[in-house]
This record gives C-alpha cells, structure tokens and sequence, in this order.
C-alpha cells in the first residue's frame, strides 16, 4: 500500500485532537461507570477478577490452616467443604477465564491498531454480568450457604438437596451467568481480530497475542456451552424434580460428568494459552528481536486448542467406561504434549537467538515456564490410565493441578501485569519489589504443593477436612502450609508494589521497554486508543517501520479526526486487512447495565424460587435489551460513505456476511448450536446406558412433532421470503414478516402438543425428561424468533430498515438458518428415533 | 484439462482442515466403541470387526490429511521460500498459510496415528 501520508498543521491537529477528545471523552463523577471504553471496560475486568482472585486465594490459606496438623478442628466438616468448593469455583470461574478477558478487552484494540472492539456495550455488559454473579456467588458463604460440592458439582452429591442445599443453585445460576458474559467476549474478541485490524496488518502479520486468543475466544464457544447444557438440566432436576441424574428413574449422573468435563479439560488450555500468548509478546521483547518460528506457535495454539477437546475423559478414568475409550482419550492426553512442547521450545529459541535481557517479567516467565514443565510431566503421568488409577483424587492430583495452573497462568500473568503496567498507568513496577516478590511466590510455591506429590503418594485424599497423625501425612501438610504463606508473602509484595504512591516519570516515555508491537504508541492518558489508525507493513512495526510513533501522534494516517462527533473505527477484511468500513460503536450508556442488572435479578431470583421477581427482572432484561439494539444497532447514517482520511471514502452501513453484526450473530448461534448438540448427546447417551430408553412411557408420537417441523421449515423459508422481498420495497416483506410469525407461533404450539398430549411426565422418567427438554428448548428459540420477526417488521414500519439498510433481516434470517436447522434435529429425533430404537 | 485437485482458495478456513479430521476421526472411534461397548449389538458383529472398520476409517483419515498437506504444500510454494514470510505482501501472507496448514497437518497426522494405536492392541470392551 502506497498512500500519500496526510499532513495538518498544528492548528488543525488540536482541532482535530479536541474532537477526538470530545467523542471519547470518559465521563465525569458517577457516570464514569456508564464508560463503555474498553480501557475502562478491560481495566474493570481486571482488578475485579484480581479481587476475586485475592478472595480465593485467602480461602485457600484457611484451607492450610485447617491441614497444618492432624485432628485439627479450626473449621467445621462443613465449612471446610464450602470453602474448597468456593476456592477452586472462584480461580476458575472468577479469575483465570475472567482476566484473560480482561486483558483481551484492554489490550486487544491497542495491539491490532482499532480505536475500539468491535460491540463496546457487549463488554459492558459482560462486566457487569461478571461483577454481579461473582458477588453473588462469593459472598454466600458469609451466609453459610456457598456451594459446598466441590468445584466440579458431581450428582448425587450435588443434587441431594439434604446435603447440598441452596450453595448447588447459587452455583449453577450464578455462574451460567457470568458464562453468558464469557461467550459475549468472545463473540467480541472473534470480530474484533478478523475484522478490526489496522490496514495492511495480515494475517500473517498479527501479533500472536492475537492469534492466541482468536483460537481461545473459539474454543469458549465450544466448551462453555455443553456446560451450560448440563447447568439447565441440573437445574431442572434441583428445581422442578425432572430425573436427568437420579438412577432411580432412568437418569445418570456420569452425564453431568461428561458435560463437566467436555468444559472442563478446553477450560485449563483456554486460561493456559492468554497466559503464554503474554509470554509471547514478553519473550521477544526483553530478547530484542522478533520470535522464532511464527507458524509454529500458529501451529501450537490451534493445535493445542482443538486437541484440547479430545482429553475431556482423562477426568473419568476411574468411572468405569470401557477400556479402549479410555485409551483414545489417554492417546490424546499424550498428543497434546507435541504442541505444547512447542511453544516452550519456541520460547527458548528466541532467547538463544537474541540478546536476554533478564528483568522482572522475564524473571516470572522463566520461573512459571519452569513451574509449568514439572506439571506437565506429572501430567503425561496421569494420562496414563494404570498410573491415574493409583493417583486419581489424592494430593498428587492436586500438586499437578496447581503446578500446570500457576506455573502456566498465574505467573505469566504476574509477568505480564508487570511488563503492561507502564501501558496502564504511564509508570514502572518496581525492580526490587518485584524480585522480592518473585522469590518469595516461587520459592513458597514450590514448598507448598511440591509435598503434595508425595502425601498424594502416600494416599492423601483430595479434600478431607483432617486425617489422623499415624498416617505419615503430618510433616508434608506442616510443609506445605508454611510454603502457602510464604507464597501468600510474595503476593501481597506484589500488591503493595501495585498500590504503593509512585512518582510520575520525569520524561515522556511511551515504550519503557522498547517493544516492538503497535500498542506502546498509546498515551495512556487519552481515551481514543490510536491517535490515527496506522498502515502495518510488519510484525514488529515499532521496531521495523520509522517514524510510525511520530506519525500516528500527527494524524498522518487514517481517521485522525472525528467530525462526525461519533465513535469510529476502521472495519478491514480478514486476510490483508483492506479498509472495507468505517464502522460507528456504541458510546457511554446505561442500557448495559440496566440490562445486565435485571439479567442479575432473574438469575437470582431464580436461586430462591422468587417466581413474581423472576419474571419483572426478566420483563426488563427484554425491554433494555430491544432498547438497546433499536438505539444502538443497525442506524441509517446520514451519508452513505465517510472519509476516513488519505484519500479515503468507506461505507458506514454495511449488512450481511460482510458486516460484524452478521458474524456476532453467527458465532453466538455456533455456541448456541454446540449447547443444543450437548442435550442431544444427552437423549443418545441415555439411550446407549438403557436397554428400552424409549418404550419405558409413551412418546411424543410421529405426527405432532412433524407438524411443527414443516411448520418450522414454512416460517424460515417465510422468513427468507421476506429478506428477499425487502429488498424490493417494504410491502412485501411486511406480509411475509407477519405470516412468518404466525406460523412460528403455531409451529411451536404444535412442538409442545407431541410430549404434552401423550400425556409425557417429566418428573417420572429420564426418557420424557429429555424430550420435554429437548422440545422447550427448541421452542423456546421458536419464540425468540418470532421477536425478531415481529422486530423487523417495527423496523420496517418505522422506516429503520429499508431495500437498502436491511441489517436487521439479515441477522434474523441467520439466526432462522440455524433455528430450521435445530428443528430439524430435535423433531426428526424426537419424532422419528422411537421408530428406529424399536 | 480439468484437475482433480482443487484450486486453490482464498480463506482462512483450510487452516483447519487437518485438525478438523483429526476430531471427526476421534468422534468416531470414540462414538462407535462407546455405543458398541454398551449396547452390544448383534452377536454375530464383533469387536474385531469394530476395530477393523475403525482402522479403515483410520486410514481414511489419514489420507484426507495427506491430501491437505499436499494442498498445503502446494499453497507453501512447495518449499521455494524459508520462513518467517513476514512481508506485508499478499504471497508472504498466502505462503505463511500453506506453511501454517502444512505444521497442523503433521501434527493432526501423529494424532490420528496415536488415536489408532489403541485399535492394535485392545481386543475387546472391558468395562
């Protein structure tokens, strides 16, 4: 790309700096928490997890304290129980998914060269979602009622409500909810790098933060929703009696363990991989040249995170299933070493090649590289199934635990807060502190959870309360303890570092490392993210292109000025990066977080069987959230282009698979597609554990649920129809909009009569329970797009949407493809699997 | 003449190719034994002939993945050039990509062989 650069003179830089100033401004008093900015949205995040994190980490000093001695009785059986619950619950759910989203939002606009994500209010949202549910889940156990289960949930534990009382809903209900953000950052973060890079950033070009996350942010989507399919039939047996896991009447609950863990093993590689992505943007730094091998560490990000998927039964070696499923899933555990390997090898190349200078991040790069080796070989041990027979559920699980979680997420993000502290604040962590602080968590760690493999060894099981004196336990916990508190010292120096006054720095200086990515051009004391939108033409452009900090401070390149009072940002297409849209975002707002407030309260309200609240909370989650999409989406532009500076002239509105709406859409329908494919799995995993799954009751019959399927098939192929005739004029498309949702009513009507007129009791039978399942699901999608049909036509009708500006039915008519596309399984099974059963 | 190998694409999509064979592979093997195993299906098919049909269904694998290597191969220039391909021209770009697909490929193969190995020498169900 060969443009003439622009050039201002100083007076109309600070008027355009003044307009960009204005647009971005981050509002004053009580409002600022109404900023959408993802500086403030990512920094939020941040420290909220952090918190958390702390919070967690004290439980797990009192969980020490408890096992410093045997017989020792400083806390209950019970509390005892709620406070591991609560302290695995909350590092996972609470801290390590949670922070790397925060970085992601932070860091991400900054480093591809937007001003801006792609959908800020989604960010926002997911916050406040994130900041209610995690309240809400931490602080039950001031009222003696946090989850006392264990952080993975197992039926009939979990579901004896006896035993686990109302901690079990607080736990599925909560954190569904704060899953929900999860997936709306990663809907965020998928768009935002396919398509909001700076011109001329390739793909072969991103930086491989980037590219890391792109593959986690896909990886959410496939292992966040089957658990989100496991909390709504858990749920539905808590609530409402429904057998899913109950023996007795046909349930299992190995199933929840399969759902659990097909989240469960992806989750470790998504908080693991943000983490070395830090390392990745570290390491070539402090060895000042760019890393060795690039496409490998492409091929060990995607390579981890699809193999990743296949070690979910590693956690069920001892439930039983037959030997050579377990082999597969033993072969897999032992694949996924290849690529993991990979990226440590990668790492110590580029060190060898380049010129180390160590400093604090380094220092807790190496030493968490190291603390994550030794787990990763325990873990080659545990994935082979003879030996995870002897070791399964005793202390040397939880010594690999730990070692592959702190060695490979917390101390590379310690690291990596360490080296983006100047990028936040303007100012430097301290040296001193900093190895202080490292030696201290290092050598405390290793104290602490080294003992544990040998107490693991000597048949210490997971989470006892005490354990008698003769078993030899004793000096290993008395070890390890005391290594706790010395790790909860290098913590704490580390906060103190982070809290503690220090002096602004004397001269300006952006890039105190001099890192060679595009982010350290940020000032940090200004809301707009880039001064102008730069032109890339490598991977390490600080250190490659000359001049480029000068330049984009002048405004020399694209959308230097904002005179369209709007929030802009460049939209690029996915392979080369061409400037294909000026794209406006959502600025300040408060319809964030009414909405996820109110999303709160329905969960909430939920957990306590508050049924009138329930449904007001959900009244109004409905109403902010049409609020927000009718103000905030889809707005015809006053001209058609806008010039984006150098000469350039991009569309603001753009529909279709070309425009970042339509790819939210269809990334959230693949995770909503990949929590109905769960409750599927569900129906033909009850029917491979029973003789007659279907002939224990009457079925839902063939005819009912081949209605609704035509029925559904008619309101898409309407649906289509009013797409199309939209773009002749809107007559049309209204009549089909209205005969679409008329059908989809009665399509859904008719999905409901098949179990209900067959008179199917769900609280008597696994088999009617999945179908009810099953079918509700279905129908209630049917009644979300019977919204959005009747949506467009308000659109329509008020001139909001157009032949021209037809977002609306565009995303709509996706969300139908899939919607035809889950009738078509769920009827077709429902309906037509009876016959083959039999 | 028409080929029968397919032209080359423009999309970041034929990354995923080999992993995305790898799974299916797995999801296979994993769903036939498991469904085999439990409901025990007609006596007169046995766990041999389950292993025999997942070692076809192995090899099937392993040649689609053979082919997007040599696709990949192809898209890679055939070696012509040595990484990093970090230019900021469309043929570095393209080159990265065949390189990139090319390492995914070889890793997915050895998978797919490791997923294998358990067909060889686990004879029967075992619960």
């Amino acid at each position: 790309m060969s443009v003439e650069l622009g050039n201002f003179s100083p007076e109309e830089r600070a008027a355009q700096e003044k307009r960009l100033r204005d647009t971005w401004e981050t509002p004053k008093g009580w409002r600022y928490w109404t900023s959408v900015n993802n500086s403030e949205i990512g920094l939020w995040y941040g420290v909220t997890a952090f918190v958390f994190m702390l919070f967690a980490g004290v439980l797990g000093l009192l969980i020490r304290l408890q096992l410093v001695v045997p017989n020792n009785d400083f806390m209950s059986a019970e509390l005892f129980n709620q406070v591991f619950t609560l302290h695995g619950t909350v590092m996972m759910f609470l801290f390590a998914v949670p922070i790397f989203e925060a970085i992601a939002i932070f860091l991400l606009p900054s480093m591809l060269g937007a001003r801006e994500l792609p959908f800020p209010r989604l960010s926002a949202f997911g916050y406040w979602s994130f900041l209610l549910g995690g309240i809400f889940v931490c602080g039950s156990i001031f009222f003696n009622a946090a989850p006392n289960a264990g952080w993975f949930m197992y039926p009939p534990l979990a579901t004896d409500k006896e035993y686990a009382g109302i901690g079990a809903d607080i736990w599925l209900l909560g954190l569904s909810f704060i899953e929900v953000a999860s997936i709306a950052a990663a809907v965020e973060i998928i768009v935002g790098i396919m398509k909001c890079r700076a011109p001329g950033m390739r793909i072969n070009m991103m930086p491989m933060f980037a590219w890391y996350l792109l593959i986690v942010a896909g990886m959410i989507l496939f292992a966040f929703p089957p658990l989100i399919a496991g909390d709504i039939l858990f749920e539905m047996e808590r609530m409402f009696n429904w057998p899913f896991f109950d023996p007795s009447r046909g349930g299992d609950p190995l199933l929840w363990q399969h759902l659990f863990w097909i989240f469960g093993h992806p989750e470790v590689y998504i908080v693991f991989l943000p983490a070395i992505a830090l390392m990745a943007m570290i390491v070539p730094t402090f060895s000042q040249r760019p890393i060795v091998g690039y496409s490998w560490i492409v091929l060990a990000a995607v390579g981890t995170g699809f193999l990743s998927f296949g070690l979910w039964v590693h956690h069920m070696f001892a439930t039983g299933l037959p030997q050579i499923s377990l082999a597969f899933f033993s072969a897999a555990s032992e694949a996924v070493a290849i690529p993991t390997g990979v990226q440590i090898f990668v790492f110590i190349a580029t060190m060898l090649a380049g010129r180390v200078i160590f400093s604090v991040p380094m220092l807790f790069g190496a030493g968490g590289l190291i603390i994550f080796v030794i787990g990763g070989l325990t873990g080659v041990m545990v994935a082979l199934v003879p030996f995870d027979w002897q070791a399964h559920d005793t202390y040397f699980i939880v010594a690999h635990l730990h070692y592959v979680l702190i060695g490979g997420m917390f101390f590379p993000i310690v690291a990596g807060i360490y080296y983006y502290f100047p990028f936040v604040t303007g100012k430097k962590l301290s040296d001193t502190w900093g190895k202080v602080a490292f030696w201290l968590m290092f050598t405390g760690f290793n104290t602490a959870f080294f003992p544990m493999h040998f107490s693991g060894l000597r048949g210490m099981p997971r989470r006892v309360f005490t354990y008698p004196e003769e078993f030899g336990w004793d000096i290993f916990n008395l070890i390890s303890t005391i290594g706790a508190f010395i790790f909860a010292a290098g913590v704490a120096t580390f906060v103190i570092d982070i809290f503690r006054p220090k002096p602004k720095p004397a001269e300006r200086n952006l890039n105190p490392w001099n890192s060679g990515t595009l982010e350290w051009t940020n000032d940090p004391d200004e809301s707009w993210g880039m001064r102008s939108v730069p032109i890339i033409t490598s991977r390490y452009p600080l250190w490659d292109q000359p001049n480029l900090q000068a330049d984009i401070e002048a405004g020399r390149f694209y959308l230097p000025d904002a005179k369209s009072g709007r929030r802009e940002t460049l939209v690029t297409s996915v392979l080369d990066a061409k400037p294909i849209q000026c794209l406006r975002v959502g600025g300040v707002s408060y319809v964030t977080i009414i909405a996820a407030l109110s999303l709160g309260g329905v969960f909430i309200a939920l957990t306590f069987h508050w049924w009138i609240p329930t449904i007001i909370c959900a009244i109004i989650t409905f109403i902010a959230i049409i609020y927000w999409l009718w103000t905030g989406t889809a707005q015809i532009p006053e001209a058609a282009e806008t010039d984006v500076g150098l000469g350039l002239s991009l569309p603001v509105y753009v529909s279709g698979p070309a425009s970042v709406g339509w790819w939210a859409m269809f990334i959230t329908m693949v995770g909503d597609g990949t929590a109905f494919a769960s409750l599927i799995f569900g129906y033909f995993f009850y029917w491979t554990v029973h003789d007659d799954y279907t002939g224990v009751s009457a079925g839902p019959g063939v005819f009912w649920p081949m209605v609704a399927l035509l029925l559904y098939l008619a309101a898409w192929g309407l649906t289509m129809l009013a797409r199309q005739l939209n773009e002749k004029g809107p007559t049309g498309c209204r009549f089909a909009l209205v005969a679409a949702a008329a059908v989809t009513i009665a399509a859904s009507l008719a999905g409901l009569a098949g179990p209900y007129l067959t008179g199917m009791d769900p609280t008597s039978n696994v088999y009617p329970a999945t179908v009810w399942v099953i079918a509700l699901w279905t129908v209630v999608h049917g009644v979300v797009g019977v919204v959005m049909q009747l949506y467009c036509l308000a659109r329509s009708l008020t001139g909001n949407m157009t032949g021209e500006y037809d977002q609306d039915i565009r995303n709509v008519t996706l969300y139908w493809h899939f919607m035809a596309f889950t009738a078509v399984v769920t009827f077709g099974v429902l309906g037509l699997f009876p016959l083959v059963a039999s | 003449m028409k080929s029968v190998i397919p032209r080359e694409v423009e999309t970041l999509w034929t990354l995923f190719t080999a992993p995305v064979v790898w799974a299916l592979h797995f999801i296979i093997c994993y769903a036939t034994v498991a469904v085999f195993c439990a409901k025990r299906l007609p006596a007169s098919f046995s766990f041999d002939t389950v292993r025999i049909v997942l070692v076809v269904v192995t090899l099937a694998a392993l040649a689609m993945i053979v082919l997007s290597a040599y696709l990949a191969w192809r898209q890679w220039g055939f070696g012509a050039k040595d990484a990093p391909h970090d230019e900021p021209t469309r043929s570095s770009r393209t080159l990265f990509q065949g390189f990139a697909t090319l390492l995914l490929s070889g890793l997915s193969f050895v998978s797919v062989v490791y997923a294998a190995i358990p067909l060889i020498f686990i004879a029967e169900c075992q619960p």
